[in-house]
């Protein structure tokens, strides 16, 4: 077989085992951990008959491991059973809610991708010059404020002092394109300053890493402009270790959605997340911490398999 | 006549920045005003220890600096105009048309996602010398010429489809192909096995003369640059030590340098005759890592006797460092025993009685990876003294200054730290630190391979001088057959995990030989001129004759 | 040693020393008790209430004292926490090898495939969030950062040959890991330590933040912000104040943390 199909359907393989690992985790941890929906639904004064019986209602006296098996069953056929406080199908609220976060964080990885790419090649440009130094001064300050923070600080200046845009992030469906656009830019531009500071400045690192290769040497000794050396020589080593940068920050940017959509108000999985765990509601954070799980599993198995399709020596064995 | 001059290097000064961690950046000149003259199609050797210069001096012919190095004073003549003067266009048509230049690693100069042909052409076609078809016509061309396997097909490879051996050629093709005035070789065969090396050697050498370019030859084995250069100057320190024809600086050096670097290894050793029990017998050992499924040494007999020198001498892969794990415990060898002071060995380091660690030491070929770098020269002294003899206070200061002192280094090292000594210091250190457990052998992994050929020179004489005093025995692990007839009693040459040839010094050196052993002592440079074609005229008749 | 410290270290190491200074002696220096209500709700800065007041009339300025102390003091113990099972857990995978070694570094894998926030949170949709039960959760989850450090750090040097050459003495564990390895892994680590020390103010932060974290009345400054969030649609800024603590508190250890890194890649006399 083809190394590279084989190191493919390895990390693919790795990758199911995370999650089913992952899932274990998570289930364990509510088994695990003293108190339980029972005790969640009805809190610490609960008298131990009413325990007993709403545990034999939820039938929470089988064992765990029938339950944990019960549970990803229906995780696999889509059904992730109800909520705890509303009675209502887990599925069917994460499914819009997640359609919400999916596209408040595509705004934010479109606008911020591409823009932390440029200005990590700019600091590479101009590297120890001003330009570098602003551009890692303004990285160590938003990588030392919370997210929530630049949220109400551009809350604060932006939507109260000049009135731009709502402080408030409300969609639905019968909104536009446009005015979705509109209502999530102030949440997106929070999540794309979070993350891109960090992917700016490990794009950075990456290509300065790449830039002292002596291949990048032998090409400039061979008379080539910059841009030549950086276009056929840097740039083809270059997309494996700037996918796994942006791929880790995207990562990143799915776990920061979960605060700044409670800052906004945004109806997304951050906040169901959130108002789950408030309220104590056990299957609805089990789920929500699954499909968080999934995707954070899934953006870091594209990193590794790019990683592994960009290299020449896996591509193009002796 | 001065039309004849192809570059022309006056009075050039070549500075650097440093970055000494917790200390503000400094600038430092690092070469002090070299000049030389190079005629069209001569070969001018540039030699030296490493912080000699030479590779920036060589690179400054590109008016290329690198990393924080910048060129701060002096002319570059190349072509009649005075490069560093000119404007960065000139000098970017200057770079890969009328100057090109070969590193020491091929493998790491070039570019992995590219195949060979695109970047031997590249260079060629981007200054307009060739169109892209008479470039790879021409490639192919210099790709037969260096002796390269298949030249039609093999620029379809990636770099690392082909060995090191083969892209060191690739990478001469690359620096020919645009018809260059001058080529720049920095080191070009340093990190090839010594059978390789004289194969690439001569197909630089042949390379050069058939297309009539003139080139500067930077490296720092003066036996090399014997054979391939007209003119030779020697550096040392960012300075000219002595610059002439290589006729007269080897067989004629005038400067005090010059004239140790001819005569290194020249130490005169006398063999010594086994008499008593052996103090080390390896029996039968086979061996291999886990994980694979192949063994790398085959059965392996050799025997060590009392205070003297068994060299084992190989090239990369054949097995000699890991004898070395085997016999000090590190790699369980599959079969076969040691036999060491008398007692069999346990074939795992667990196994081992304190006595065993004690008689059996170890040096390094990487001195300042053998010591720790937070412990002080007295620390790294005492520890086997604290351990194996329960010494303290001031009894084992007394101790760690002797052995100082019979290392040549004295008491005044004792607080210092590794980072503060110069890389014989180090290794020095590292044999006061063996000796201190009064080993009754000490096994020594490529000591000198790290370490310029004087200061080498220096510690195979104070390898030598302590084997007197203290009576121990070494296993000299090494690829350098200089250092082996220079040191040894007894030779074991291994080839492919397996003995070769085995027995005493004048044994072993003497013919009639085997086919590998025969292979490794002639491709082993001699330092007098014409030796490389001796070398191959002699290879080609054996070959003629079978 | 002090001799040589640069303009930015000295600037970090004065402002976490200050902070610290304020964590400790909160009650001497606040003008107020921490749960006294002494004004009206959200009043303006005046020479009583300096940074004014908070949602139900308490002195911003002493939630902010009393705050600090108490996200400085769960950072700090979490961190520790954190950073001894963290750096112990690694050093021993990386000098034991084998089994052990691929036990634990495959369930800090199996972790850190779970964001670390989502991960706190489920535990915390069953625990009662009480202040020591936050420190164990957030210590024991971010120990997979400092295992993964100390391992990679410890198994680069554990190849080292002066490593080999400790082992081939006949030197036992306790002398490789304490005298060979630690020494020299020591300058990453106390940057490290630095930098999760950040991270814990960050991640506290955001739990109180999210009603998760510090149960009032008790202040820290990620609870002030959710207190005083629904003032800033009034143009009331108090939610503010704990941006520029935390932000002046994460820059000055970052700064630290740096020199940190920078001075003792030396290797040279490294007992400064």
């Amino acid at each position: 077989m083809h190394p590279i199909i084989k190191l493919v359907s390895q990390r693919l393989a790795l990758g199911f085992l995370l999650l089913f690992g992952a899932s274990a985790l998570i289930f364990g941890l509510t088994e695990a951990l003293p108190g339980d929906a029972a005790q969640a639904v009805l809190g610490q004064s609960a008298t131990p008959e009413a325990l007993a019986n709403l545990r034999e209602e939820m039938g929470l006296n089988r064992p765990a491991l029938t339950r944990y098996f019960e549970w990803l069953g229906g995780i696999v056929q889509g059904d992730l059973g109800q909520s705890l406080t509303n009675k209502l199908d887990i599925a069917e609220s994460i499914g819009k809610r997640l359609g919400n976060t999916l596209f408040l964080a595509s705004v934010a990885a479109v606008v911020s991708v591409p823009l932390a790419i440029f200005l990590g090649l700019l600091a590479v440009r101009f590297q120890n010059r001003w330009p570098d130094k602003l551009i890692s001064a303004i990285t160590l300050t938003t990588v030392s404020v919370p997210e929530f923070l630049i949220g109400y600080v551009l809350i604060y200046f932006i939507s109260v002092k000049l009135g731009w845009f709502s402080s408030l992030a409300m969609v639905n469906d019968s909104m536009s394109f446009g005015q979705k656009l509109y209502a999530v830019a102030l949440p997106a531009f929070v999540l794309t300053l979070v993350v891109l500071a960090q992917m700016m400045r490990m794009t950075r690192a990456a290509i300065l890493n790449l830039m002292q290769s002596a291949y990048i040497e032998t090409a400039e000794l061979k008379g080539l402009s910059t841009f030549q050396v950086i276009a056929r020589h840097a740039f083809p080593n270059a997309i494996s270790p700037i996918v796994n940068v942006v791929m880790l920050n995207l990562a990143y940017l799915v776990v920061g959605v979960v605060v700044v959509e409670v800052v906004f108000v945004y109806p997304g999985m951050g906040q169901y997340l959130v108002d789950a765990v408030t309220k104590r509601d056990v299957p609805v954070v089990l789920a929500c911490g699954v499909v968080f799980a999934a995707v954070y599993i899934g953006l870091n198995m594209v990193a590794d398999i790019v990683s592994i399709l960009a290299n020449p020596r896996l591509r193009h064995p002796k | 006549m001065s039309d004849d001059i192809l570059l022309k290097v006056r009075d050039l000064k070549i500075g650097a920045t440093v970055y000494p961690p917790g200390e503000k950046p400094h600038d430092i000149e690092i070469v002090h005003g070299v000049s030389f003259d190079l005629e069209r199609g001569k070969v001018l050797g540039l030699i030296g220890e490493s912080g000699a210069g030479k590779s920036t001096i060589g690179l400054a012919s590109m008016a290329y600096g690198r990393g924080g190095v910048e060129i701060t004073g002096g002319e570059v003549w190349v072509n009649g105009r005075d490069i560093l003067k000119s404007p960065h266009s000139d000098v970017r048509k200057l770079r890969g048309g009328e100057v090109t230049y070969v590193s020491q690693s091929a493998a790491a100069s070039f570019n992995p996602a590219k195949k060979i042909m695109d970047q031997v052409v590249e260079a060629a076609v981007e200054q307009k010398k060739f169109s892209r078809k008479e470039a790879e016509g021409r490639a192919r061309e210099l790709f037969a010429k260096l002796g390269l396997p298949d030249p039609d097909n093999i620029g379809d490879r990636y770099p690392h489809q082909v060995s090191g051996g083969q892209l060191q050629r690739c990478m001469t093709a690359l620096a020919l192909c645009p018809e260059p005035d001058l080529v720049v070789f920095d080191e070009p065969t340093t990190a090839l096995d010594v059978t390789t090396q004289i194969d690439v050697l001569m197909a630089i050498k042949e390379a050069i003369a058939d297309t009539g370019v003139a080139a500067l030859y930077i490296t720092h084995d003066l036996a090399v640059v014997a054979q391939v250069s007209d003119d030779i100057m020697v550096l040392r320190m960012g300075d000219t030590v002595e610059y002439g024809s290589t006729d007269q600086i080897i067989n004629n050096p005038q400067e005090e340098y010059t004239q140790a670097l001819v005569s290194v290894r020249s130490i005169e050793h006398e063999e010594k005759q086994p008499t008593q029990e052996p103090v080390l017998s390896v029996d039968g050992i086979t061996a291999r890592y886990k994980g694979l499924n192949f063994d790398v040494l085959h059965n392996v007999n050799v025997e060590l006797h009392p205070g003297q020198t068994l060299a084992i001498v190989g090239e990369s892969g054949s097995g000699k460092s890991t004898l070395a794990r085997v016999i000090t415990g590190l790699l369980p060898p599959r079969d076969g025993e040691i036999t060491f002071a008398g007692r069999k060995l346990s074939p795992d380091l667990k196994g081992r009685t304190r006595e065993d660690l004690r008689e059996l030491q170890m040096i390094y070929q990487m001195a300042d990876v053998a010591m720790n770098p937070r412990q002080t020269v007295g620390t790294i002294i005492g520890r086997p003294l604290e351990f194996y003899f329960n010494m303290r206070g001031s009894e084992k200061r007394k101790r760690i200054v002797e052995l100082l002192d019979e290392i040549e280094l004295g008491e005044k090292f004792i607080d210092r730290y590794p980072a503060e000594l110069s890389g014989g210091q180090k290794q020095r250190v590292c044999i006061a630190r063996s000796l201190a457990a009064k080993p009754k052998m000490i096994i020594c992994d490529e000591v000198t391979s790290a370490l310029d050929p004087l200061v080498a020179d220096g510690i195979l004489k104070l390898l030598l001088d302590l084997q007197k005093i203290e009576d121990v025995a070494y296993l000299f692990i090494t690829h350098d057959l200089a250092t082996v007839r220079a040191i040894s009693d007894s030779i074991a040459v291994m080839y492919q995990g397996r003995v070769a040839r085995y027995g005493s010094k004048s044994h072993v050196l003497t013919p009639p030989f085997d086919d590998y052993t025969d292979l490794l002592l002639s491709s082993v440079p001699e330092m007098h001129l014409g030796w490389l074609e001796e070398v191959v005229a002699h290879r080609k008749m054996e070959s003629a004759g079978n | 040693m002090m001799k040589n410290i640069p303009i930015s270290a000295a600037i970090g190491l004065l402002f976490t020393g200050a902070y610290f200074f304020v964590a400790f002696a909160a009650p001497l220096i606040a003008p107020y008790g921490m749960a006294e209500v002494v004004g009206d709700v959200w009043e303006p800065a005046s020479a009583e209430h300096l940074l004014g007041t908070d949602n139900i009339g308490r002195d911003l300025l002493t939630r902010m004292i009393y705050g600090g102390r108490t996200t400085i003091f769960i950072a700090a113990a979490a961190t520790l926490l954190s950073f001894l099972t963290g750096t112990s857990l690694g050093l021993l995978a990386a000098v034991l090898g084998g089994w052990a070694d691929q036990a634990l570094s495959r369930t800090v894998d199996l972790i850190m495939s779970i964001p670390t926030l989502i991960l706190a949170l489920v535990i915390l949709a069953i625990v009662p969030v009480t202040v020591p039960i936050l420190i164990l959760v957030m210590g024991l989850l971010d120990a997979t950062r400092p295992y993964r450090l100390s391992r990679s750090v410890a198994v680069d040097i554990n190849v080292m040959d002066y490593v080999e050459a400790a082992k081939l003495r006949g030197e036992g564990r306790m002398w490789i890991i304490f005298r060979e390895i630690l020494p020299n892994a020591l300058s990453p680590l106390v940057a490290e330590f630095g930098l999760r020390f950040i991270f814990m103010v960050l991640f506290i932060s955001t739990l109180s933040f999210l009603g998760l974290g510090v149960q009032p009345p008790l202040a820290d400054w990620g609870g002030i912000v959710k207190e005083n969030k629904d003032g800033i649609v009034y143009g009331i800024g108090a939610a503010l104040y704990p941006a520029v603590a935390i932000a002046t508190l994460a820059i000055s250890v970052n700064l630290v943390a740096d020199w940190i890194l920078n001075r003792t890649t030396s290797l040279k006399g490294g007992r400064g």
